[in-house]
């Protein structure tokens, strides 16, 4: 593993260590202003959207496509939608992908 | 749930409350920190590497976005600024659970970390407070069984082609599972989209990682404030 890859597992331990520590370290019991806290929620469904996004779609000769995995993504989605658990989608996803490359 | 002992309130029995409600999210988290282990080698990481990753960072969503830009050929300030952002939701968690910590600021920082999504719903208790031993138990459960699970599947990385087992759906199946969690209104659901598709038009065009930066943009809406609307 190249120097680089140990700088990003100590930057992000870095980085995650703070994100945890500021609240209860600098700043409990004081309110924050309201549109900070607005913003900052709704980072989760902004980057979750495009990490998705990101996973699923792949880029080859300048043009978007799909791979196995979209059909496998699109499986859990169902399940999550129907209040199904993390771990069922997950594995539904990973059997419906295996299972479309097995036969493609 | 952090009040499911009874009348017992011990700090001892509280912690072991917590171990108990926290064990079916730690196999969950086994099985998935598995597959971050078999990724993490996948995009060049070493076994050490990925397990000391999950032993330090301790946070699926920051540790598949960081290694999710890696794979993709990114670099390490998008890599850190992605999983900086998905991270950002632990503020106003840590914020919440502050007035519950003891002792001075370095130590309320230190029990901070205990902070992780299951545990902090779990201990709440539905009044502004927190049970922190009630939290410490069901986090302690769920990081050995995540660096645990890193440790197979890192050991185990290399032994087998991830995309023909359809490891490569675990992550985004993952991060779907966050989302639709995320889904409470309509302004989450438009902030989604907007995201979403402003990484899938960046995504042929820009560097891997920059699309995903760029949708974090989406969540300035929240500057505006929030008008009531039905879910």
């Amino acid at each position: 593993m190249n120097a680089t890859l140990w700088w990003l597992v100590g930057a992000t331990a870095l980085m995650s260590a703070l994100m945890k520590a500021i609240g209860p370290m600098a700043l409990g019991g004081r309110e924050l202003p309201a549109w900070f806290e607005r913003v900052v929620r709704l980072f989760a469904p902004a980057l979750l959207a495009a990490l998705v996004v990101t996973q699923v779609f792949a880029v080859r000769g300048g043009h978007l496509g799909l791979g196995a995995n979209a059909a496998g993504v699109a499986a859990a989605g169902v399940v999550f939608l129907r209040g199904g658990s993390v771990l069922v989608g997950v594995v539904i996803a990973v059997l419906v992908t295996a299972g479309l490359r097995l036969v493609t | 749930m952090a009040d499911e002992d009874g009348g017992d309130r011990s700090p001892r029995r509280i912690f072991r409350a917590g171990l108990r409600a926290g064990s079916p999210y730690a196999l969950a988290n086994a099985a998935v920190s598995l597959t971050f282990g078999v990724l993490a080698r996948d995009a060049g990481f070493s076994a050490l590497g990925a397990i000391v990753m999950s032993a330090v960072v301790f946070a699926g969503s920051a540790q598949f976005a960081a290694v999710g830009v890696i794979a993709q050929g990114g670099g390490i300030p998008a890599a850190v600024g992605a999983a900086s952002l998905v991270h950002s939701r632990f503020l106003p968690m840590g914020i919440a659970i502050a007035p519950s910590l003891r002792g001075g600021p370095l130590r309320r920082a230190a029990e901070g970390q205990a902070v992780v999504d299951a545990s902090w719903a779990m201990a709440n208790q539905g009044d502004g407070r927190f049970d922190r031993m009630f939290l410490f138990g069901a986090t302690a459960v769920q990081y050995v069984c995540w660096v645990a699970g890193t440790a197979v599947g890192a050991l185990a990385g290399t032994a087998f082609d991830p995309k023909r087992f359809g490891l490569d759906a675990v992550v985004p199946a993952f991060f779907l599972a966050l989302l639709v969690a995320e889904l409470r209104d309509r302004r989450t659901r438009v902030v989604a989209a907007t995201g979403g598709l402003t990484a899938l038009a960046l995504l042929p065009f820009t560097p891997p990682g920059v699309p995903v930066l760029v949708a974090a943009t989406a969540a300035l809406v929240g500057l505006r404030p929030h008008r009531r609307d039905p879910a």
